[in-house]
């Protein structure tokens, strides 16, 4: 019997300084593709924030601190009004509940070091999560996740300074900049459906339950959608486990 | 305006809660990481969780509209794009350039 192997995983040993630089510059051209989308994305949340009155410094606090794309766009309404903090924290809670299931999949397990996982949970956006949970990652380092991350937020942290900046040079009826968010999405739902192509019945749930939660509780589309997925998947695991048993 | 300090404490409030959401599930499925029923969740979840963040981007759509045509040429744009190039980068930049421009000018509200 060996006992130390099976209580705990042999830890692996802390990354040397050259491999770490390494590790960083992959995730730099990792992120050049879907990553830089942010940046045009963060640029129209500068924009929303100068046009909606507020001061220029909450471009850079917003996508630093709270640094939750879409309940960014949200918090500038609710900010420009001056919605209670109960309000505001309610808000947050209802927009962001989706992201208790990405603790089901996303890698923190090989991220080393308390702060090391802090920063990558706090960072843990939906581009974050779409990238670290797609096949190509499957043999990143828990260095190259934590470097992909923050550079994400450089990204988003500059485009939204950058957007503060010029917002006042932009007129007001250029609009239609936050449709990044939207590209964005779809062309991480094309790759991750690419990706496992023999499976078309989880994009097909997906989409089922989106459109169930959408015609049913409008306002909580996301958390519903979410949970009901989640049920489907179960429920499909469960059938397609048993069939054998019964053959 | 809003005053200096409630800016600084709405950014903290939605900080508190944000982080609050995304670390604490971590705690609760470290025990449970073993599940053969996880790993099944973990593997299919991401594909499916991008298509109804895609739904939800688009759930304000006014289709029977004129103003429904901006976003969906948009859609057309970025789609086409990523399937005839796989340049995310520029599957991005394409579709949100013909969105800014339909939306600022012919269907400008």
């Amino acid at each position: 019997m060996l006992p130390v192997a099976v209580s705990d995983p042999p830890r692996p040993a802390p990354t040397p300084p050259v491999r770490r630089r390494t590790e960083a510059l992959a995730a730099l051209k990792d992120s050049a593709s879907v990553g830089l989308g942010l940046l045009p994305l963060g640029l129209a949340l500068g924009v929303v924030i100068t046009h909606a009155g507020l001061p220029r410094w909450c471009a850079p606090l917003f996508a630093a601190v709270v640094y939750a794309g879409s309940f960014e766009f949200l918090l500038v309404g609710l900010t420009v009004a001056a919605a209670p903090l109960a309000t505001v924290a309610l808000t947050g809670f209802m927009v962001n509940a989706r992201h208790v299931f990405y603790a089901l999949s996303f890698p923190l397990h090989r991220v080393q070091g308390r702060l090391g996982k802090a920063y990558s949970t706090f960072a843990l956006t939906d581009e974050a999560y779409a990238m670290t949970t797609g096949g190509q990652a499957r043999s990143w380092s828990g260095a190259r996740i934590l470097s992909l991350q923050a550079i994400l937020q450089v990204y988003w942290v500059g485009g939204a300074t950058v957007g503060a900046l010029l917002g006042s040079l932009i007129p007001d009826r250029v609009t239609g900049l936050d449709f990044a968010m939207t590209a964005l999405f779809a062309v991480l739902a094309l790759d991750a459906v690419a990706e496992r192509r023999g499976d078309l019945p989880t994009p097909v749930l997906a989409l089922l339950s989106a459109l169930a939660a959408r015609a049913v509780l409008p306002g909580q589309m996301l958390p519903v959608a979410f949970a009901l997925f989640t049920v489907a998947l179960l429920v499909r695991h469960l059938a397609t486990r048993k069939r054998p048993s019964h053959a | 305006m809003p005053d200096t300090r409630y800016l600084l404490l709405a950014a903290a409030v939605s900080a508190a809660v944000n982080w609050t959401l995304r670390a604490v599930p971590f705690t609760v499925l470290a025990s449970l990481r073993a599940s053969k029923t996880l790993q099944y969740l973990s593997a299919t979840m991401p594909s499916g969780i991008m298509v109804i963040l895609l739904v939800y981007c688009l759930r304000d759509l006014p289709l029977p509209q004129a103003h429904a045509i901006a976003p969906l040429a948009a859609l057309v744009a970025t789609v086409g794009l990523h399937l005839w190039r796989r340049n995310a980068l520029l599957s991005i930049i394409g579709g949100t350039t013909v969105h800014v421009a339909l939306a600022s000018t012919v269907f400008a509200s």
